[in-house]
């Protein structure tokens, strides 16, 4: 390790800081305000630290960690969504009794896991960031522990977790036994020699597939979502259905990328049903529920389906596809999310359709940001949403994945049903009183304006983004 | 510049409404219609200014880059058809921000609001050349539809928005995939990547590949159109609206489905096109039939009108794809007739609803005495509806029939059929709520001042159209004979 290498994981090394300094400032004085404003201090320099680190990449640290724009583009959007996610929590926690600030500290390793999944170009870091990412989810999901539902939800996490990080980590040694190196951009070469056993490979990719589909939960490993989701309070719900899949689907595009997967037939075929189902799954299953919280959970499974469409295609449509789907879904995941942590009160989170029901008569400009939000899920124009569901079509069509697009048209027309219901509900007559609630606090209103601005800025012009996402080679 | 400024005009009067109506409901009805009435007023203009044919494709046009990385421009331009339907578009427009000054009292901004950018969207429709662009206005226009239909609608408001929503945005998808595929279709061929449409033009690509393309475009104007079978979200939509609502619908969003068949179906897909003419035509004559048929079995006023839309629109689908210029003119015509004569009964309709509080024929009876101008009106348009010589509907319908007789004897006698049992419903409709005896005894106010100047405007428009029609006619012929000499025209 040389000076240099430091500069470049500076952004790490920022968020490590952050995450002791924290944790110090609450043994000396305990106050919810000041550890929220620490993390979002040391999110932000580290967010800054972007820049820095940007002038020394490409840089492999060690053998473990790459660093190069890639890496950078999605730590930079897994630090905003940070970000947005502690504005949330702050004005949602607030609320509550009790004592909020080790959540800061929890959130902060868990984003230190994600930046490092999205660096990792070797089992090693793959595993401790995905490791260094789940365990404070398991404490999140489960922070108002005092309610029944979050910590069901946590137990349920823990062991599902658990469960697929062991599949993982066999998948990991079979490729590991087959192939004999542990480093991504070693196994390409590996791949293409003619020595290697193929039922060890294979096996071994199905089970690293199994434990990717768990996390990004995609059908059919996608039970545990609905539950986590709707036990877990609203910002952390935010922060799973965001930064937890965002590094995930990061790390996943740059493995396969770098093994060159999309030339192996029956890999591809996997997340080719993988996809079909999860679209089917998401948008289906999503009609039956009327619980807000699982309506968005359902979304987000379609959601990640469509993004396997992209991925799938091979190419740079395909890498900018993904790349622009991912920052729109954070930016519509947090949005939505975002909406139910506001409204939510003492009593407990605002998650049932009927407490939606007339809120544009009461509170016009909420309601209005939550509908955007569910018109950009649904891919309507002047959102981001629809020039990602285009770029997926167009990634898709790019390479003639026929049946896949077909089924993503149809499901997502089907999906449009659920969330024209919550739209309904939201624009129906208020028969109960006219009373707005209590105004929403400041850094709820500044997190939603935020999303609300980039939601429209990337609909109506996504020319920058693009341009940024096209000069990210994930390889 | 024009043409983007026409376009702003609706989104920014759009939300001033929908501002200034948190101080005085009137205000934000006048600055819609103002709003509306100055995009008229710069069409009217740029209709009267127009040059002399024969300077190029396009009458003027505003060309900006949008998203270069995948070659998407924000380019607008208009031509004679584009410009007649905008000039539609504002007038209905008027008239629909004047039939709702009284009807709407909730929500009076957002209502404007909606209409405005509706307009808006069907504006952008009209007026974009880059598919890209054309779908981003495609889609965007139903949001506010569906708003417009959900929150001021009748009793069955949601599920026929929720229809209407679902419908739509299918199909559009559809195009999507559509409009995808010719870009890589394109690209393949010239290496190029476009979504400019003067450039998609005479894309080389294999017949089986053209007719899927071609039923994907298709199918999405055929669910706007209505073509039968596809059709069953427009009485839902149309009866439940408010009406407003029905006159965009019926008079303007239903000629984006018929516009889309003419600037892209036809042009874009020349040869599979041509294949399917028959089949298009035979759908067209049911859809003649059917809906006629359909609309004199209504009790309810405007599920009758609705259903009269299907079987207008029938004459358009039967028009476009007979493909000669008889035909093709008639089909224009048609649709701007239709727009004004069915928006007027809509009128009418939401006028006697807003009075009586009921739309069911059976409810009515012997208004005459009661509403001599309302009922005088109706009339009128229901005499237009049936295609009375001297209205302008009857042009459109006679120019398509003289044309289909050329390709289809058969068809073009079924379609004449159809124009009999508009008889038929006409004057059920007139002879139900108007004549005979007054057994509910109802009493209630005739057409005010500002409602009768909207029946006379309209009026006047649809006798000009019927006996002077050659005005219009001369601002669409750069355009039919384009069509025309497409390689499969005939």
């Amino acid at each position: 390790m040389t000076g240099l290498d430091f500069i470049a994981l500076l952004p790490l090394l920022i968020l490590a800081a952050a995450t002791v300094i924290v944790m110090l400032a609450i043994a000396i004085h305990r106050c919810h305000a000041l550890s929220a404003a620490l993390t979002f201090v040391g999110l932000g320099a580290s967010f800054g630290s972007l820049w820095i680190s940007a002038c020394r990449v490409p840089c492999k640290v060690t053998p473990l960690l790459l660093i190069d724009r890639y890496s950078l583009f999605y730590m930079g959007l897994i630090t905003v969504a940070s970000l947005v996610v502690v504005l949330l929590s702050y004005g949602y926690f607030e609320k509550l009794d009790g004592d909020h600030d080790e959540l800061y500290i929890l959130m902060l390793v868990a984003t230190l896991g994600s930046a490092v999944l999205v660096s990792s170009n070797h089992f090693i870091s793959f595993f401790l960031g995905l490791e260094l990412l789940s365990v404070p989810l398991y404490g999140m999901i489960a922070y108002t522990r005092r309610r029944p539902l979050p910590l069901e939800a946590g137990v349920k996490y823990l062991v599902l977790a658990a469960v697929s990080a062991t599949f993982m980590l066999f998948g990991m040694a079979l490729v590991y036994g087959a192939l004999g190196t542990m480093r991504f951009d070693q196994m390409a070469t590996q791949l293409v020699l003619p020595g290697f056993d193929p039922w060890l490979v294979i096996p071994g990719l199905t089970l690293i597939i199994t434990g990717f589909g768990f996390k990004l939960a995609l059908a059919p490993f996608h039970i545990w979502t609905p539950d986590i989701y709707q036990g877990a309070p609203a910002p952390v719900a935010a922060y799973v259905a965001t930064i937890s899949k965002g590094a995930m689907f990061a790390l996943l595009l740059r493995y396969f990328y770098q093994i060159e997967a999309q030339g192996q037939a029956p890999v591809m075929t996997v997340f080719a049903v993988i996809a079909i189902v999860s679209m089917c799954a998401g948008n289906i299953l999503a009609l039956l529920q009327d619980n807000v919280k699982r309506i968005l959970a359902y979304s987000s499974i379609a959601h990640l389906g469509y993004l396997v469409v992209a991925f799938q295609a091979s190419g740079q449509l395909a890498i900018i596809a993904v790349g622009f789907y991912l920052v729109a879904y954070f930016i519509t995941m947090l949005g939505a999310f975002g909406i139910v942590a506001v409204l939510s009160g003492s009593a407990g989170d605002a998650d049932s359709l009927s407490d939606y029901r007339g809120l544009f008569w009461r509170r016009p400009v909420v309601a209005s940001v939550f509908t955007l939000m569910l018109f950009s899920l649904a891919g309507i124009p002047v959102t981001a949403g629809f020039i990602g569901k285009f770029y997926i079509v167009a990634a898709g069509a790019s390479v003639a994945m026929w049946s896949q697009i077909i089924v993503l048209v149809v499901t997502s027309a089907i999906g449009l049903f659920y969330y024209l219901r919550i739209v309904v509900a939201i624009f129906s007559d208020s028969a109960g009183s006219a009373d707005a609630g209590p105004a929403i606090a400041l850094p709820g209103s500044v997190a939603l304006g935020f999303l609300t601005a980039a939601l429209v800025f990337l609909g109506v012009y996504p020319q920058p983004l693009l341009g940024l996402i096209r000069s990210l080679p994930p390889g | 510049m024009t043409l983007l400024l026409l376009i702003l005009i609706l989104l920014i009067g759009g939300v001033l409404a929908w501002a200034a109506a948190r101080r005085s409901a009137s205000a934000a009805r006048w600055i819609a219609l103002i709003a509306v009435l100055a995009d008229f007023f710069i069409t009217l203009n740029l209709w009267i200014s127009k040059p002399a044919a024969g300077a190029g494709r396009w009458i003027t046009e505003a060309d900006w880059a949008w998203i270069p990385q995948i070659g998407v421009r924000f380019h607008l331009a208009v031509d004679g058809l584009s410009l007649l339907l905008l000039l539609l578009t504002f007038f209905l427009g008027v008239l629909s921000v004047l039939a709702s000054w009284r009807e709407i009292t909730d929500a009076v901004g957002f209502f404007h609001l909606n209409l405005l950018w509706i307009l808006a969207g069907i504006a952008g429709v009209f007026l974009a050349v880059d598919l890209f662009l054309f779908y981003f206005a495609w889609e965007l226009m139903l949001v506010p539809m569906y708003f417009l239909i959900a929150i001021w609608g009748h009793e069955d408001r949601i599920y026929a928005a929720v229809k209407f929503f679902i419908f739509t945005q299918l199909s559009g998808l559809l195009m999507l995939i559509a409009i995808l595929a010719l870009f890589f279709v394109h690209h393949g061929a010239t290496g190029v990547y476009t979504f400019e449409y003067e450039e998609l033009l005479n894309t080389p690509m294999a017949p089986g590949a053209a007719m899927w393309m071609m039923l994907g475009f298709f199918i999405a104007f055929a669910v706007k159109l209505p073509v039968i079978v596809l059709h069953t979200w427009l009485p839902d939509a149309h009866t439940e609206a408010p009406t407003a609502g029905s006159v965009v619908l019926a008079g303007l969003l239903l000629k984006t489905g018929a516009y889309g068949m003419l600037r892209f179906v036809l042009p874009l897909f020349p040869d599979a096109a041509h294949a399917f003419a028959p089949v298009a035509m035979a759908l067209g004559v049911a859809g003649i039939l059917y809906g006629a048929f359909c609309a004199f079995g209504q009790t309810d006023l405007k599920r009758l009108v609705a259903y009269t839309s299907v079987s207008h629109l029938g004459f358009v689908l039967l028009g476009i794809f007979t493909w000669n210029s008889l035909a093709l003119q008639g089909a224009v015509v048609t649709m701007i007739c239709h727009g004004i004569s069915t928006g007027a009964l809509f009128i009418i309709a939401g006028a006697i609803q807003h009075r009586l509080h009921t739309r069911e024929m059976g409810q009515m009876g012997g208004l005459w005495a009661v509403v001599p101008r309302l009922s005088g009106a109706a009339l009128f348009f229901a005499l237009a509806s049936l295609g009375l010589p001297g209205l302008g509907d009857f042009v459109g319908e006679f120019l398509v029939l003289l044309g289909a007789y050329k390709q289809s004897i058969l068809l073009s006698v079924l379609a004449t059929v159809g124009v009999l049992f508009a008889t038929f419903y006409a004057l059920k409709l007139v002879q139900r709520a108007f004549q005979g005896q007054n057994t509910f005894n109802w009493s209630v106010p005739d057409l005010a001042p500002h409602e009768g100047l909207v029946m006379a405007v309209m009026i006047v428009a649809l006798l000009w159209l019927g006996l002077y029609p050659r005005p219009v006619l001369t601002t669409f012929e750069p355009v039919v004979a384009q069509l025309e000499q497409l390689p499969a025209g005939r």
